[in-house]
């Protein structure tokens, strides 16, 4: 705004924003920091907050006795596997959907959508025989194939709005110009599609990383990925609030970070195009 | 740029996705309905053979049914209401200037990140655990009894949990939705002297519309089927069974899956009655 603010409002303002941020964040941070902390310091009562013996003793016990990087694998297999088979499968749809569109177009996106409606428990039986039959139970091809699905109409939907953007004009002229198609395609379109597929690939991992459902109940030991590694975490013996809070970050800070860094892509994705 | 040849090209680039979800769709979808005519029990004797609308009527009997969908109502309800207003709120107040914006930002997006099985264990044990958890300290500190939360209060703690993880959503999409807004709309009105109450009102949330729908329609998708907070936390004790974990725990746990298939088709109708209704909100408000 063009207003000028006062001094007084802005501070005002900002000690109001960082609270609440702080706030929010808070649950993240506490976790981090008890994940530092013995295990007697973790319960200690009243909590202690940043003055306690810093330790890595907790992320050594977890580490060996879960067997993190297995799940580690599993979950960037997983994420990365059910996002690259969707985008491959969606880009192709999203593309001729916004560059000839047809009077159904728009009843077929929807009922894309509506197909994620769809409860997954309504299902689950169904798909754990077909998983059987087809020896892709606790595989992490099995997962990846039904992340992929789940998550397909979103990825179709987003790029779809990414593409729409893309002036059609720009294509005649280079064609008018004499270009190829595979000029048309390397040197006009790709790099006007980039940001919006880049959107698109951030938004899917995140969502692949952290979705639970199918995740805990089509895997048992070899598949399993970083969502079943915290899930065992949850059994009574294993309440060690240190072990737990260094398991969780253990858990979250890959997608964590690569969120932040990727923030701007991120809220891109996130809007799904529909807010400008 | 349509022509006839670039049509079925088109189509034949849409096939494989179309493809894939009507398959999708269908195949378990008909696998379900088929089991819920079925009496089929596998630790207990298999597939016993055609049971007519018995499982339909069971499950719809069963006392547990009508908790469970208001349960699910409940949870989707109450985390739009909290998401959607702290959002709007947190929106108008990151738009501020203000010192360090980014880093704020950075802090609020956060808990988008985290797996849902990761923040209802941490929420379960570091906060609203009755002896070692930061409430219960916090409580003491004041002299007051510490809450058991995830019994006496199973239900209020889920929507905390879940809206805790979604209100990011919400903040990030209205945030974006709100800096679009062409500022000199509300300076005129400020000129004019429309107080700071009237100009949101009238101005900056009607502006809001489309970011509010955006928020409605993927939160309910997603809320519609939390599932790892109530199997960490509660396990459905405590009023806390929504429709998906009830059927669930036909299936897994009573091993009943011809009941739990007929539930899964209830499941099935609810979303589709809530799909349509936004469907339709969507289809009016998004035209693309």
């Amino acid at each position: 705004m063009a207003r000028t603010h006062s001094p007084q409002l802005k501070m005002l303002t900002t000690f109001a924003a960082w609270s609440i941020g702080l706030m929010i964040f808070f649950p993240i941070l506490w976790t981090i920091l008890t994940s530092f902390k013995t295990e007697a310091q973790a319960i200690a009562s009243p909590p202690i907050f940043v003055n306690f013996d810093w330790t890595l003793e907790n992320y050594e016990v977890v580490r060996e006795r879960s067997n993190y990087m297995r799940f580690l694998w599993n979950s960037i297999f997983i994420a990365g596997g059910s996002t690259l088979l969707g985008v491959l499968i969606a880009v192709p749809a999203a593309w001729s959907m916004a560059f000839v569109p047809s009077k159904r177009t728009k009843d077929i996106l929807l009922w894309m959508l509506s197909t994620k409606m769809l409860p997954a428990v309504g299902v689950l039986y169904p798909l754990y025989l077909i998983f059987i039959e087809l020896g892709i139970l606790d595989t992490r091809l099995g997962l990846i194939v039904v992340l992929m699905l789940i998550n397909l109409p979103i990825i179709v939907w987003m790029l779809y709005t990414y593409f729409k953007e893309i002036p059609g004009e720009i294509l005649e002229a280079a064609r008018m110009d004499g270009a190829t198609l595979k000029a048309e395609i390397f040197y006009v379109l790709m790099p006007m599609a980039i940001p919006g597929i880049a959107s698109t690939i951030l938004l899917n991992v995140i969502l692949a990383w952290n979705e639970a459902f199918w995740t805990l109940n089509l895997t048992a030991a070899k598949a399993a990925p970083l969502t079943a590694f915290i899930a065992s975490y949850s059994s009574p013996e294993g309440l060690f609030y240190a072990k737990l809070s260094a398991a969780s970050t253990m858990a979250i800070a890959p997608i964590l970070i690569l969120g932040w860094f990727s923030q701007k892509q991120l809220v891109r994705g996130l809007t799904f195009g529909a807010v400008k | 740029m349509s022509t006839t040849a670039s049509r079925s090209a088109a189509r034949v680039m849409m096939a494989p996705a179309v493809i894939l979800l009507l398959g999708w769709m269908l195949v378990p979808l008909t696998m379900t309905v088929w089991f819920s005519f079925r009496k089929f029990l596998p630790l207990r004797g298999g597939d016993l053979g055609f049971a007519g609308f018995d499982n339909y009527v069971r499950f719809f009997t069963s006392s547990a049914f009508w908790p469970s969908v208001y349960t699910t109502l409940i949870i989707v309800i109450s985390v739009l209401v909290i998401t959607v207003v702290l959002g709007i709120f947190l929106a108008m107040l990151l738009d501020q200037p203000m010192w360090g914006q980014g880093i704020v930002r950075i802090l609020v997006i956060a808990p988008f990140f985290v797996m849902p099985t990761v923040s209802a264990l941490l929420w379960k044990n570091m906060f609203m655990d009755p002896v070692n958890g930061l409430f219960a300290h916090l409580f003491k500190a004041f002299g007051a009894e510490p809450v058991v939360w995830l019994t006496d209060a199973a239900l209020p703690s889920i929507i905390m949990i879940v809206s805790w993880q979604w209100l990011p959503f919400a903040t990030l999409i209205l945030l974006t939705a709100r800096q679009s807004l062409d500022s000199e709309q509300l300076e005129a009105a400020e000129m004019d002297g429309a107080p700071l109450l009237k100009r949101f009102w009238f101005i900056v949330l009607p502006h809001l519309g489309r970011a509010i729908t955006v928020v409605i329609l993927i939160q309910t998708i997603f809320i519609l089927s939390i599932f790892a907070e109530i199997f960490v936390t509660t396990s459905g004790a405590f009023d806390t069974k929504t429709l998906t974990y009830l059927i669930f725990q036909r299936i897994t746990d009573s091993q009943n899956i011809g009941l739990g298939s007929a539930g899964g088709v209830y499941a099935i109708i609810l979303a589709n009655i809530v799909a349509l209704f936004l469907m339709r909100i969507v289809g009016k408000n998004l035209d693309t």
